[in-house]
């Protein structure tokens, strides 16, 4: 399927429409962030501690007076980062560990999937901690952690796609014509098992999100000053009934984002490759 | 220069405990077109990837022009497969869909470091889709773009790339529509004489065989039964697994049509992971006798260019 094609069958529905325009409005916030918050995320005014929303502070004010809304914004930026780096580590070693795997069978398949299964069998979270408590917390190393975790993922998927297509009639012709293992893998298998790729890409930013919000919860990921989601949310729990402000915002902030790629996610499954909608129901992605 | 282009001696391709091919000596003579045919599942496809190593044989030899195939080394190999090609069955499958047909036909140019530079690979992309009958301006089309007769010639064209010498066609128009099968198979023959090219015909239609093939090899059960000149062996077919499958196919004469004769087998083909003791066709065959379960037929001369595996002419054993 043509890459227009694909577009065009993907924003038929309204959702697909709204998912990449909600996405789209927050990646412009992240990469504008200093110029569209109205006010210093990082400066303190006591003075000014745990207002209501108002004209002037349209999120209201946390326990140090700082502005909820300058945060929020960007903490998107922190967000989409640390998402999206995460995810593409687990994309470059996932893919590059399914292919090998896939491809070469065998004891490479063995060595490989058996060392994924063992990183696998950890819950997501339980991992990332263990990750981050050998690496140290900080937003870089949440990335490492995260990637970490969502590696088998890939990998696993990307086998999958790879074992049908090693078999396929036009790789056996390349062999024929005399192409070496380099050229049928990156020119024929590679382009050949992409889609579930891409779906997978989608939801697991959604779910590096999520994750990222989960270790800075606890103090693990972003660093204070820094605004995080998911620091913000942690530090507003203790506040929930003065100023429910604090947690809400960047609870709908995460809430809004992680939706959007799961929709996005969803629809781009539908649309490149609806079969693959059960062998995913099978893996237990959860975050 | 030898006679020969392509030979296996004693090849055999086993799959776990199924052997797909089972002793197999066959020539391919320099400039013909053998035809190798038998019902599907007797291994006339795994021989002729077996011929090109695009399966490992587990035991035998092939040679091609002199040199050792089954001994061959990467960079052997590559070179070997340079001279050699092949055109699939499926002209769906046997095409990447994720690439245009001018790629796929310049692939083994690619390959091989043939015709270097942009322009005059696609100089020569042009040329070749011009050769079998497709508008070079289509190059850059995938595919899905192309009916599957066209995409046979694209096919063709991709295996004719790099100048080979000896091509196998594995079934190249059991799944071309009735009506295209007659072109593919008259592009075949008009390459052949162009390019001065040898070609394994694999098909399990002894009808198309006959019509392309200077000598026809008929395979069962993972050997070769027969062999012989294509006139002889479906004019006086000297094994009786070849009479039924001659006899299978229509006359295009209705008065004779009417009284053809047919020779309908009757069971099952054995199972190739456990093959019948002596002969491998007496389970199935008419003519069986009490020699066949105890003596495993070679081939012998029936005649003039032709030879059988069958103990009617007299009780052979390997």
């Amino acid at each position: 399927m043509r890459a227009g094609e694909t577009l065009r069958l993907l924003f038929r529905g309204p959702t697909a429409i709204v998912a990449a325009a909600v996405l789209l409005v927050l990646i412009v916030t992240a990469f504008l962030g200093e110029q569209l918050a109205p006010h210093d995320a990082t400066g303190t005014d006591v003075s000014n501690r745990l207002q209501a929303p108002s004209a002037d502070h349209w999120f209201g004010t946390d326990e140090l007076g700082r502005d909820v809304l300058s945060r929020v914004i960007l903490g998107a930026e922190v967000s989409l980062r640390v998402g999206a780096v995460a995810v593409g580590i687990s994309l470059v070693a996932g893919v590059l560990i399914g292919l090998l795997a896939g491809y070469y069978g065998r004891w490479v398949d063995d060595v490989l999937m058996r060392l994924s299964d063992v990183l696998f069998a950890f819950p997501a979270m339980l991992m990332a901690i263990a990750v981050l408590a050998i690496l140290g917390p900080g937003s870089t190393n949440a990335m490492i952690a995260i990637g970490i975790v969502y590696t088998p993922i890939f990998a696993r998927i990307t086998r999958a796609s790879v074992l049908s297509v090693r078999e396929e009639v036009y790789v056996k012709a390349a062999r024929s014509a005399g192409a070496g293992d380099l050229r049928i893998i990156g020119r024929h298998v590679l382009p050949n098992v992409t889609a579930p790729i891409i779906v997978q890409t989608s939801i697991s930013l959604a779910f590096a999100i999520l994750s990222e919000a989960a270790l800075s919860f606890v103090g693990l990921g972003t660093q204070p000053p820094d605004p995080s989601w998911g620091r913000m949310l942690a530090e507003g729990r203790g506040f929930v009934e003065q100023a429910w402000w604090m947690a809400v915002f960047p609870g709908l902030a995460i809430f809004v984002t992680v939706l959007a790629f799961n929709v996005l996610g969803d629809a781009l499954r539908d649309v490149l490759d609806p079969r693959q909608r059960q062998a995913m129901a099978g893996t237990g992605v959860t975050a | 220069m030898s006679d020969v282009l392509v030979r296996a001696s004693g090849l055999q391709v086993r799959f776990g405990p199924v052997r797909a091919v089972d002793g197999v000596d066959l020539e391919v003579r320099r400039g013909e077109t053998l035809g190798l045919v038998g019902e599907s599942g007797c291994g006339k496809s795994t021989l002729g990837n077996a011929l090109l190593r695009l399966v490992e044989p587990t035991d035998g030899l092939v040679e091609f022009d002199g040199l050792d195939v089954t001994a061959a080394g990467r960079r052997e190999l590559r070179a070997l497969r340079r001279r050699t090609a092949m055109i699939f069955q499926d002209p769906y499958a046997s095409l990447d869909p994720r690439r245009t047909v001018a790629e796929s036909i310049g692939e083994p140019l690619a390959i091989h470091g043939l015709h270097k530079g942009r322009a005059a690979r696609r100089a020569r992309v042009g040329e070749l889709m011009e050769v079998v009958g497709l508008n070079p301006d289509h190059g850059a089309r995938y595919p899905h773009e192309f009916s599957g007769g066209q995409r046979q010639r694209v096919g063709i064209a991709r295996a004719l790339a790099g100048e080979p010498e000896f091509v196998v066609c594995d079934e190249p128009i059991a799944s071309l529509d009735v009506s295209v099968q007659a072109q593919v198979v008259n592009l075949l023959v008009r390459l052949q004489r162009e390019f001065g090219l040898t070609y394994l015909f694999v098909s399990h239609d002894l009808a198309a065989v006959r019509q392309v093939a200077d000598r026809v090899a008929v395979m069962y059960l993972g050997r070769v039964v027969e062999l012989g000149a294509g006139t002889s062996v479906s004019g006086t077919p000297a094994h009786p697994y070849t009479e039924a499958l001659v006899s299978a196919v229509p006359v295009p004469d209705p008065t004779r049509e009417r009284t053809r004769q047919r020779i309908v087998l009757s069971g099952d083909v054995p199972s190739p992971a456990d093959p019948p003791s002596g002969c491998r066709f007496r389970t199935r065959c008419p003519k069986a006798f009490e020699a066949c379960p105890d003596h495993d037929p070679v081939l012998q001369p029936t005649g003039p260019e032709q030879a059988a595996a069958c103990h009617l002419h007299g009780v052979t054993d390997r």
